[in-house]
């Protein structure tokens, strides 16, 4: 029987209308037109369209007229819908109803773990076991009819389904949530396309990063389009193959992380690129940087799913949460309105709550929060209907669509609207039909048994009800739709309780009763006169007061980004890094961002004067080697990964930016870390706190590449062994050797196919694009430049070899502890040095590691910088290089280069940036002391001359910063207090990027890393 | 550094010693191995370091003064001293006076190659949660490369500690100048170090790590420091009953604690923690310190009135949040200060391996310490935290003479080169690894 229990449900819920012409009958053929007619309803056929009294015809799952003044065909099953109102079924575009959940196998890279190189995907498939483009969903949708319940109880009609697991996820299919067939049911099968930035089940290695993972989506459209000449290298590969199939459809991508709003605009890059404006899943943190969101002009697809209120009544708890937690809390719920005010298409979507039931309560929260009505329609109806191209199929109630509608008991938005019936393809499933019918009004009440006896009950709803007598008796009562019962004593304080049960016929009550001495009665109860019906409040509640914007969206972000001022620093010594050495009592002028006049009893009526005297003005820090300000750092997927760039995932969210400046610093050179021997493009960014990701970028500087030697490429630390080619320094150098030779052949072949393909009547020759090997191109060609993770002096002399054989030089050997062994070599090759003052003994490869290194080469003549590798040392780095004075005896002046003009040179930046020169760059540190001792605290620090850092100003925001807190977590604790659900308070860990395995810094309390310590 | 060395001959030393040291140069220059830097001889005679800025330790600066060593120890400190004739005078004219500086919470000796890489460099932590009786003076390399190139820095002391995940053991105080272990033991087992676990729940992507965090983690972690103090209780009952049947090494490892031969350091940050460490003053009497403490700026009243001590880790570090301000972390010795609040400063940094003790107390000294507070920080107050005041700590009289001369302020580096140093009165060798590759690679460039 219990085998057969699902059958007999399948017959029951199709039992009409669509049987399938290729399917043979078990039975007694039943097909039904299913013709329906809903009157008098108030039916809206979309945002914009409202019709009062109007009617709704049916037929075989579509519709055939929607109006006012319809004809009813005489088959029609008549429903009338007075009081009722009628919607189209909302349209959710990011489920993955019916599709099987991906289980997750762990997995790609760190120092410690494992590594699986290859994909473990068996059959003609792409290198990449993230790709999974070949998947289409509807060929492995299965219909699952108490998942469809749970979604048509909130109101979807119809969902656009997809597996959600790897980059390339393959297509998504429309289907509706009828309990039919699935062949019935898939409105569209390929409907669109999906993308990510989350590997998912793939265990493969690479990509391990977010930069990564935009670069594995690059190259795959690249090699899309190479794979269309059919290349016979390549075979047949059904991974590319589906991807050019399915390039026509809409592509929606998901950055599967609200680590910050800048995913938006990352995604968005890719799409711009090549020539598709993606429909981007949103991070829920769009209103935090609204106009740049605005600009990728992308379609969105909005979760209603907001933090939780966290349970702060412990002031050590609260201490933990970040005001970004706090404000982001408080302002989620403006999302929808802040994105429908900038005028951005958007959907929405029950994905990601943690419950289907909060939708509504989530939704009428967005209402509340400035959401229009209308838009909130739209973005659940008619918008996600055209950005898939199924408009005239769903997405409103006109004839011939799709017979997908709600009927409700009210305006679909008031608090206490129900809905009733949820129709879809013209079948009927009851979401809450005991609303159905209004009740509440005054019966008669008639008993008959052995005496008749005649009461006057008040029904208030499905739940209350009253006998109206001598006293008001109280009734236990419920309606759910169709049964009644209830029971009451009709003597006050008698315990002679009668129970009743008994059904609705159509207005009409009747039923049994019993009473306390087990007698049986009859009833019947009959409507005298009705309630009048309170009209449903849709009154919009005002608007809470809420915490202002700032940028970037963390403690010490301004409301407005500070601006360029003409600046006029009076009477300070100059410390210019240039061969003039050291000025005492001037004053630098700097006007529209640059360094205008250096001299003494300069003036300006525009100025604003900054008193110098006694005080110390040097160039901005340039910090040679750092990983702030960045959401990825490390691809250690390959060892070759030249193909990622740093620039594709900065981050000004960071308040390391801040705390830099706070130092002096107003350059940081982000690189890739030291996974692997060829790491990723670096960037080099200008600390402009409060500015987008792109506003970061040193614009005009030249491009560099990461590159590293030694024991984190060879993955020492690997707990399991390591399984990535190079194990040994012998194989770091051939790592180089193969990728600069592959390097070499690819841009000969390129240049041949330039050659052939220029001649006429021959065969076009097609190279595949290499992001990995373009960048090498790059280096070889002197276009790009090398920072050089090293520590021994073998491996610095044999990549100096290297580079010399294929004809191009480090530029820079970073960290080079060991620099001091071969210094005179590295002169010769003409490279510069970056390195630590006095780090050493944190691991094997630095236990000849000495402080008196920067001397030693400085001596020898190499230029030298002296950079952080760490967010907080970075904020010392003026007295990093003044340890070169304690260790070997190096001038003030010649320490502090080491962190201006030195780095600068280092960086081919030297002609904007690194000193106090006419017509340079207004980066510039006023210093309360030497600037090379202990003592120097950096009083203002601008960059571009914008002041961005401003000690006093600094003392002012710590006090806003506390207040802010403060009246966040009052409110919070409101929350708790009013009953409302709160999570326990969860502290606002902080992700520290590192290089690697350089890093003996003990990390604060709420400091993490990847390596997860 | 030659131009050190040369003032070091003019004024420190005897014809005779002058000699020694030219041969010892032109036998080992410029292939002097570290292992021909020897612990210096114990010192049985008078020396007098004269008109120097000497910095007691206790926030006293005495200009033009002088200190008289004999037999290893602090004889006299004034203006007024007399030399004896046959005395070996030290002229610091111009030059800066301290007593050596103590590195007060470290792996030294422990763990020569820092990071995760070299297993068989890591001799610091044991298995087991409950580990009294490990003793890291057993394992303390005195030959370690490291203790040199801190005593370059004017680190004389240190306290080589035992990591663990609840009580990781006993650490000893540590001389930088020994032969072997027993020799370098100042202070033998006089701390047991407990790691409090941590009461935070952990994060997502800290969970994706670790695996996801089951129950309540302050009441787990509460459950783990009743299991510490309940071993405490039964120790205590243990060391009263004069029949034991049979010994435990892991008991008898607490008795230290109840006679106060030894301190309690409790290794914990966050503020909850904190005030958990006051019950082991309370219920046990025992003589707390906390190592760490980088919120024990929000509680230092209630630390002050509890007489509880912190040893601050890593001054040099971010701010524990976001919001915080930017220069929380360095101004928190400021703020212990003036609460009352007896702390002292440390350098846990792995990266340059504890040698910036001195840079850590000028940060606090730009952020508002005064420099005397901020070397009382890292010399006298370390000794009381250490239990080690009345031997060494300060310039005074009757403590062991170890101190160190440098050419200008300390805490700045433009100025802080050690040029002089002496433990227990005798000078030692303040060349290093790290000296001595300098002068190998000058050779070889011609640097001067």
């Amino acid at each position: 029987m219990r085998k057969l229990l699902p059958l007999v449900l399948f017959l029951c819920t199709s039992f009409f209308l669509q049987a399938q012409e290729t399917f043979s009958v078990n039975g007694v053929a039943d097909k039904r037109e299913g013709c329906y007619a809903f009157t008098n309803a108030t039916i809206i056929k979309d945002a914009q369209t409202t019709l009062t009294k109007a009617t709704l015809v049916i037929r075989q799952g579509k519709i055939t007229a929607v109006g006012n003044g319809i004809t009813i065909p005489a088959d029609a099953v008549v429903i009338d819908c007075a009081d009722k109102y009628i919607y189209p079924s909302l349209i959710d575009v990011y489920g993955d109803y019916g599709i099987p959940v991906p289980q997750r196998a762990g997995g790609g890279f760190n120092f410690f773990g494992a590594a699986q190189l290859g994909s473990n995907q068996k059959g003609a498939y792409g290198w990449n076991q993230a790709l999974k483009e070949e998947v289409d969903a509807y060929k492995i949708f299965v219909a699952d009819d108490s998942k469809a319940k749970a979604l048509r109880d909130i109101g979807f009609g119809a969902v656009l389904t997809h597996q959600k697991d790897g980059i390339a996820r393959g297509t998504g299919a429309v289907v509706t949530l009828a309990g039919e067939k699935e062949n019935l049911v898939i409105l569209k099968d390929r409907a669109a396309n999906f993308l990510s930035f989350n590997k998912g089940t793939s265990a493969q290695s690479y990509p391990s990063s977010l930069m990564g993972t935009i670069a594995l989506l690059r190259q795959t459209y690249l090699d899309a389009q190479w794979y269309k000449s059919n290349p016979s290298a390549e075979g047949v590969n059904i991974t590319l193959k589906a991807w050019n199939e399915n390039q026509y459809l809409p592509q929606i991508i998901d950055p599967a992380s609200s680590a910050d709003v800048w995913m938006i605009m990352r995604a968005d890059r890719i799409g711009d690129e090549f020539g598709t404006q993606y429909i981007i899943k949103a991070t829920g943190k769009e209103y935090q940087r609204i106009k740049e969101v605005a600009a990728t002009k992308a379609p969105l697809i909005v979760s209603l799913n907001y933090p939780m209120a966290q349970d702060v009544d412990d002031p050590n708890d609260a201490r933990l949460v970040s005001l970004t937690d706090l404000k982001h809390w408080e302002l989620a719920p403006t999302n929808p309105a802040a994105i429908e005010k900038a005028g951005i298409s958007f959907c929405l979507t029950a994905a990601d709550l943690k419950d289907n039931k909060s939708f509504w309560s989530n939704l009428r929260k967005a209402i509340e929060y400035g959401l229009s009505e209308k838009a909130a329609l739209d973005a659940l109806t008619k918008t996600p209907a055209s950005l898939l191209g199924i408009g005239d199929k769903v997405g409103s109630l006109e004839a011939g669509k799709v017979a997908n509608f709600l009927i409700t008991s009210g305006p679909l938005f008031s608090e206490k609207t129900t809905i009733l019936q949820n129709w879809v393809q013209g079948d009927k499933y009851a979401v809450k039909e005991d609303n159905w019918f209004n009740i509440a009004g005054t019966y008669t009440l008639t008993v008959s048994g052995d005496a008749s006896n005649s009461y006057t009950m008040d029904v208030k709803n499905n739940t209350a009800a009253s006998i109206i007598a001598k006293d008001t008796l109280p009734v236990k009562f419920s309606y759910d739709g169709k049964t009644v019962k209830f029971s009451f004593a009709p003597e006050k304080k008698s315990k002679n309780t009668i129970r009743f049960s008994g059904f609705n016929n159509n207005g009409v009550w009747n039923g049994t009763a019993s009473d306390a001495d087990g007698k049986n009665l009859l009833w019947t109860a009959s409507l005298s006169s009705v309630a009048v019906a309170k009209t449903d409040s849709t009154k919009s509640k005002p608007v809470p007061s809420l915490g202002k914007i700032t940028y970037p969206f963390v403690a010490f972000g301004n409301e407005t980004v500070p601006v360029q001022e003409t600046y006029l620093i009076k009477n300070a010594t100059v410390w210019t890094s240039e061969k003039e050495g050291k000025l005492e009592n001037t004053d630098v002028l700097v006007k529209a961002g640059k360094i205008v006049q250096i001299g003494k009893n300069l003036s300006d009526a525009a100025a604003k004067v900054i008193d110098g005297t006694g005080k110390h003005l040097t160039a901005g820090i340039i910090d040679e080697h750092s990983h702030i300000a960045v959401t990825s750092i490390n691809e250690g997927g390959q060892s070759v990964t030249s193909e990622v760039r740093i620039g594709d995932n900065l981050d000004p969210e960071d308040i390391n930016i801040y705390r830099q400046l706070s130092g002096g610093v107003t350059s940081s050179h982000i690189l890739h870390g030291s996974a692997n021997t060829i790491g990723g493009q670096t960037q080099l960014i200008k600390l402009r706190w409060g500015t987008d990701d792109e506003g970061l970028k040193f614009k005009g500087a030249a491009p560099f590449i990461k590159f590293a030697l030694g024991e984190n490429v060879k993955r020492t630390a690997a707990l399991q062994g390591n399984s990535r080619f190079p194990d040994t320094r012998m194989g770091v150098e051939q790592v180089l050797m193969d990728a600069f030779t592959r390097a070499k052949d690819y841009e000969k072949k390129i240049k041949e196919a330039e050659e052939n393909n220029k001649k006429k009547g021959v065969t076009p020759m097609v190279v595949r694009r290499d992001l990995e090997l373009d960048a090498l191109v790059e280096i070889m060609n002197k276009k790009r430049f090398i920072t050089c993770h090293s520590y021994i002096a073998s491996e610095i002399t044999s990549t100096m070899r290297v580079a010399e054989k294929f004809g191009f030089n480090i530029n820079t050997f970073t960290h080079i502890l060991e620099g001091y062994k071969v210094a005179d070599k590295m002169k010769a090759h003409g490279a510069n040095a970056s390195t630590f003052s006095d780090w050493w003994a944190y691991k094997l490869e630095v236990q000849d590691a000495i402080p008196y290194n920067a001397y030693i080469m400085n001596a020898v003549g190499l230029n030298v910088c002296i950079n952080s590798d760490d967010a907080e040392m970075a904020r010392r780095l003026n007295q990093e290089a003044g340890k070169s004075i304690k260790y070997g005896g190096m001038s003030e002046e010649d320490a502090l280069k080491m962190v201006t003009i030195n780095p600068a040179k280092a960086l081919h930046v030297a002609d904007k940036v690194g000193s106090i020169k006419v017509g340079k760059d207004a980066d510039l540190v006023l210093w309360s002391d030497d600037p090379v001792s202990i003592y120097a605290k950096a009083l203002y620090t601008m960059v571009d001359g914008t002041v961005y850092f401003d000690r006093e100003k600094d003392a002012a925001m710590r006090k806003q910063v506390a207040a802010e807190r403060t009246r966040i977590i009052n409110k919070m604790t409101g929350e708790k207090k009013e009953g409302r659900p709160t999570m326990g308070a969860m502290p606002s860990y902080k992700f520290i990027n590192t290089c690697g395995e350089d890093h003996g810094h003990k990390l604060g309390m709420l400091e993490i890393t990847e390596d997860g310590e | 550094m030659v131009n050190s060395l040369n003032d070091l001959t003019k004024n420190i030393f005897t014809m005779k010693q002058i000699i020694n040291l030219l041969l010892l140069f032109i036998l080992i220059t410029p292939a002097k191995a570290q292992e021909t830097i020897y612990p210096a001889k114990e010192n049985k005679g008078v020396t007098v370091i004269k008109n120097g800025t000497i910095h007691i330790g206790n926030g006293q600066v005495l200009q033009n003064a002088s200190v008289k060593i004999n037999n290893g120890k602090i004889e006299a400190v004034g203006t007024d001293i007399s030399v004896p004739a046959d005395a070996t005078v030290v002229d610091a004219t111009g030059k800066q006076v301290y007593p050596g500086l103590i590195l007060p919470s470290s792996q030294l000796g422990l763990q020569e190659i820092g990071g995760n890489a070299v297993r068989g460099s890591n001799d610091f932590q044991e298995l087991g949660e409950l580990n009294p009786n490990i003793r890291s003076i057993a394992a303390y390399n005195a030959d370690s490369k490291i203790p040199n190139t801190l005593r370059a820095n004017g680190i004389l002391l240190a306290q080589s500690v035992p990591v663990g995940s609840l009580l990781a053991g006993t650490s000893s105080t540590v001389q930088l100048d020994a032969w072997n272990y027993e020799d370098a033991g100042y202070a033998v087992d006089n701390g047991m170090h407990f790691y409090m676990p941590s009461l935070l729940p952990r994060s997502g992507r800290f969970a994706a790590f670790f695996g996801p965090q089951q129950g309540d983690p302050l009441k787990d972690g509460l459950e783990k420091i009743e299991l510490v103090k309940n071993f405490f209780r039964e120790a205590k009952a243990y060391l009263q009953n004069t029949g034991n049947k049979e010994i435990n090494l892991k008991l008898e490892a607490a008795k230290g604690l109840f006679s106060k031969k030894q301190k309690l350091f409790i290794h914990a940050n966050q503020v909850k923690q904190l005030l958990l460490a006051i019950d082991f003053e309370n219920e046990f009497g025992f003589d707390v310190v906390i190592v760490g403490g980088s919120e024990s700026w929000q509680i230092a009243d209630i630390l002050k009135k509890n007489n509880i001590a912190v040893i601050l880790s890593q001054e040099h570090s971010l701010p524990t949040l976001d919001d915080d301000d930017v220069d929380q972390p360095y101004k928190t010795p400021a703020a212990l200060q003036k609460a009352g609040v007896s702390f002292c400063l440390n350098d846990d940094d792995g990266q340059n391996r504890g040698r910036n003790l001195s840079f850590n107390a000028g940060t606090a000294a730009t952020y508002g310490l005064t420099k005397e507070e901020a070397l009382t920080a890292i010399t006298l107050s370390t000794a009381k935290i250490l239990g080690i005041a009345d031997r060494t700590g300060s310039i005074e009289v009757g403590k062991d003479a170890n101190i160190i001369i440098s050419n200008g302020d300390i805490l700045d580096m433009r100025t802080s080169i050690v040029s002089g140093a002496w433990i227990q009165g005798r000078k030692i060798d303040l060349s290093s690894k790290h000296t001595q590759i300098f002068e190998r690679y000058k050779y070889k460039y011609n640097i001067k």
